[in-house]
């Protein structure tokens, strides 16, 4: 028989190979899954994680990979600060769109005024709009001890009450026949967020991902911010004992998550999306959550989380359209990765033994 | 040649027992022999293996090689129940009572055919009024002090009517009234032919009560002794295996006021915490102010009122007169005081976290650790290499995390790393808590040294003996209220005892003589 054993300190190897594992054990439950299905197990396999890099529709799929991967990593990063000093921050999504509105509204409202003040002024206004956003569960918890997670999260719906509201009246395109739905940002430069190098799918939003990411990775490893954000998740009353204030901490934590997800936000409705409209937001908010842990809430892991999360995002479309493998495996399988990481975590602090037979 | 000496009337024998852990071997090839209706001692120092070998006696654990006698007949109970069974009973040094509960049934729950309630309570009070134990059956455990819940371990053992009684460092939350009362109880049943094995490493107690001890030290039987003919010196030299020095005390000059205390009031933020009552103090460069106490009578949120985690209004607490106590712990460690909680891990140190980060933790403000919140790691791992090395810490390194570190070292780590930052004023919860004796040696002169150097020290302790060995003046929390401090010089074991609160409404039971 075997037992688990808890290691005296985690182990440093087991924290950076259970991300690969991870993965190679959830492309052999998904083989199982996609042969049960009936299907070619290898050939779908290969459709999610090898055409779209390498396959004949590479050359457009890979800048379609920066498009998902950038607003992911970009929220991801905000909300592993606050999952890391125990902050569970679950409304990204409602931040995001939150970000989206104010951004675009700011734009709208300078329609048709040509000036490159007004990208920046947008840019502040998402960051802005997403962290008032996120500013609401903060004050809450702070001043009442209410749950972040449940008020962060009945946001999200609030947040798309309000979506509907901008995209069918006061940002409605005026010159859209009544359509709902804003103006649309490429038809407008100075507002616009266009592809930064032709054809890699890199805009602002990419960019701003990479600045957030080399950022966090400095505030994780050298400042004390983010030594106190880390010492408040692992040991709350050492963390109190060595003088940080948990309640700056839920501000601060919240505030950088969900200025991050508006930035996404923002960066999204100018750029690859175009337009407020009903249907705006596509759930970023929420895989990111998954993308923060898959990263294992370090900046560096994340980017990659993010680009392997956006890679089987549009394999899995393609394996939809081109096999007629039903969406909802293809979300399983999107599944099975968080739960092999999850489950596969364990080895970080555990060691597995064979169990000594006890002398009677 | 006595029985005891003979083996004839052994009531339990140990022979060549040994386990080990990953990593570490708890006991190896430990052999004794417990006689009928003494009361032995095992002494030995926190981590030498006398949990572990209980453990086996009592069904816990089962030893990897070895064998044991119990009566004359091969003994290996599988479980606590089996060991029970035999007449074997423990009293555990952390107690398993429900405080919603009542006192009987508590017991109950701890039988596996518990009679019927009256029934029960009439023996409880028959029990408890024959061994001197007065307690009531129907009182809730939660209104009662550390000694009388004791007790209700005490009685639950007892009406087992058991062979051999295993108590686990039972003073250790005990005044000193209390201590005597329960080794009245203790003569008593030895006087009845129960046999008792009891643990300690406070030698001046086992001195006054056992007929035999055996010394284990690092999991091996290291020595035996006849207590009474032997000295409480030779008893801790025998179980550190070191010659052991008493710290040296410098004359010094009482200066001026360094933290002052006063009518200090403040709600516990623990859960069934004890509020703090018009505490007032002052404690003068260079004085070692003792504040003893049984455990959970207000000496963590003293702790945590002084050093910030815990604000009050600013003058009720002031360093050098400055008022402080709206000040958060980072401010009041700039002001000069550093603090030692006694939680080491997870609340002096991260568990999961490096010594050098440990060492930043509490050592960021004074030893200039940041610059514009940028961290200066090499500077902080030059700290942490410091402390390892001044306070003999044992590590592979500073990379390794906390809680690989055994308490004792990781104890001198906590300490060395506030002593090290040239405070003004220090607040130790239970300096030495689980450290072998040379290390404790060590970290009380360390105490000294930095009040012969002009701090003002307060060390919360729940060992008497520490506190007199170290301290100028002593004060008692008891239900959260200070007594006024005294003099160390000239205070008697028995006005201690009553500075802490006497026998606790215990009643004693106990004819004189």
């Amino acid at each position: 028989m075997l037992k688990l054993e808890k290691r005296p300190s985690p182990s440093v190897f087991w924290g950076r190979a259970t991300p690969v594992l991870a993965v190679a054990l959830t492309m052999m439950a998904g083989s199982l899954m996609f042969a049960a299905l009936g299907k070619n197990p290898f050939e779908a396999i290969r459709t999610i994680f090898w055409d779209p890099l390498f396959g004949e529709f590479a050359w457009y799929l890979r800048g379609q990979l920066l498009v998902k991967a950038g607003p992911l990593i970009l929220i991801a990063v905000g909300l592993s600060l606050g999952f890391r000093a125990g902050i569970w921050n679950i409304g990204a999504e409602g931040q995001y769109i939150m970000g989206a509105i104010c951004g675009a509204a700011v734009g709208l409202a300078a329609y048709p005024t040509e000036s490159w003040l007004i990208f920046p002024v947008m840019v502040l206004a998402g960051a802005f709009g997403g962290w008032v956003w996120a500013m609401i569960p903060a004050i809450l918890k702070t001043r009442f001890n209410t749950n972040e997670i449940l008020v962060s999260l009945m946001l999200v719906y609030v947040a798309e009450t309000v979506l509907a509201m901008a995209s069918t009246g006061f940002l409605r395109n005026p010159d859209g026949a009544g359509f709902p739905g804003s103006r649309n940002f490429s038809s407008y430069p100075a507002a616009a967020n266009p592809e930064l190098i032709a054809g890699t799918g890199l805009h602002w939003g990419g960019v701003a991902a990479l600045g957030a990411v080399v950022a966090a990775y400095v505030l994780l490893q050298r400042h004390i911010l983010g030594f106190q954000i880390k010492l408040a998740g692992q040991a709350p009353r050492a963390a109190r004992f060595a003088g940080v204030s948990p309640k700056r901490l839920v501000v601060m934590c919240l505030g950088i998550a969900g200025a991050l997800a508006g930035l996404a936000g923002m960066f999204e409705v100018t750029g690859p999306a175009g337009q407020i409209s009903i249907d705006f937001n596509s759930n970023y908010g929420f895989t990111a959550i998954i993308v923060a842990f898959l990263g294992r809430l370090n900046p560096v892991g994340i980017l990659f989380a993010g680009l392997l999360m956006a890679l089987t995002y549009i394999g899995g479309e393609m394996a939809s359209t081109n096999l007629g493998l039903p969406s909802a495996a293809i979300q399983a399988f999107q599944g099975m990765l968080l739960f092999f990481l999850l489950a596969c975590d364990l080895l970080t602090n555990f060691r597995i033994v064979p169990a000594r037979k006890e002398v009677r | 040649m006595t029985a005891a000496e003979t083996g004839a009337g052994d009531l339990l024998r140990i022979e060549g027992v040994t386990k080990a852990y990953p990593g570490v071997v708890a006991n190896s090839d430990v052999s004794f022999a417990i006689a009928e209706g003494e009361v032995h001692a095992l002494l030995g120092e926190n981590g030498a293996g006398k949990s572990t070998l209980v453990k086996m006696i009592y069904g816990l654990v089962k030893p990897d090689a070895g064998r044991m006698i119990w009566r004359g007949a091969p003994f290996a109970p599988s479980q606590p129940s089996a060991a029970r069974a035999s007449g074997i009973a423990m009293v555990f040094q952390h107690f398993s009572l429900f405080e919603a509960l009542n006192v009987a049934e508590n017991v109950a729950l701890g039988m596996e055919t518990p009679p019927p309630m009256r029934e029960l309570a009439a023996r409880i009070r028959a029990v408890s009024e024959e061994y001197g134990l007065p307690l009531d059956p129907s009182r809730m455990v939660g209104d009662l002090s550390a000694g009388e819940r004791q007790r209700v371990e005490i009685i639950r053992c007892l009406l087992q009517s058991p062979k051999l009684l295993i108590m686990d460092e039972p003073t250790s939350v005990l005044t000193p009234q209390e201590v005597e009362i329960l080794f009245q109880t203790l003569r008593q049943l030895r006087s009845e032919g129960t046999s008792i094995l009891y643990i300690s490493h406070k030698l001046e107690e086992i001195r006054t009560l056992c007929d035999r001890a055996t010394v284990l030290r690092r999991g091996k039987v290291v020595g035996a002794c006849i207590p009474r003919d032997s000295t409480a010196r030779e008893m801790a030299e025998m179980m550190v295996g070191a010659t052991l020095t008493p710290p040296e005390r410098r004359a010094t000059e009482k200066g001026e006021v360094a933290l002052g205390v006063s009518d200090l009031s403040v709600a516990s933020p623990i859960p069934f915490g004890t509020s703090l009552k018009a505490i007032s103090f002052t404690v003068a460069r260079g004085e070692v102010l003792g504040i003893a106490g049984v455990a959970g009578n207000g000496q963590d949120e003293l702790l945590l009122a002084l050093n910030g985690e815990l604000r009050v209004a600013p003058d009720r607490v002031r360093i050098h007169g400055k008022p402080v106590g709206d000040l958060g712990p980072t401010d009041r460690r700039r002001a000069g005081l550093v603090s030692a909680p006694e939680e080491r891990l997870g609340h002096a140190a991260a568990p999961n976290m490096t010594l050098t980060e440990n060492a930043l933790l509490s050592g960021a403000v004074r030893q200039g650790l940041t610059a514009r919140g940028f961290i200066d790691w090499r500077g902080t791992e030059a700290f942490a290499e410091k402390i390892i090395e001044s306070f003999d810490v044992r590590t592979p390194g500073t990379h390794v995390a906390a809680r690989a570190l055994s308490g004792g070292n990781l104890q001198k780590f906590v300490v060395g790393r506030e002593l090290l930052q040239s405070p003004e004023v220090i607040v130790i919860n239970q300096p030495t808590w689980g450290v072998d004796a040379a290390a404790a040696a060590a970290i009380r002169q360390a105490i000294l040294d930095c009040a012969a150097g002009g701090a003002a020290v307060v060390v919360i302790s729940q060992d008497l003996d520490e506190l007199l060995e170290i301290a100028d003046s002593f004060a008692a929390l008891n239900e959260g209220r200070l007594t006024k401090p005294r003099p160390v010089q000239g205070l008697t074991i028995d006005e201690i005892g009553l500075m802490m609160g006497g026998a606790h409404g215990m009643e004693v039971a106990h004819h004189a003589g």
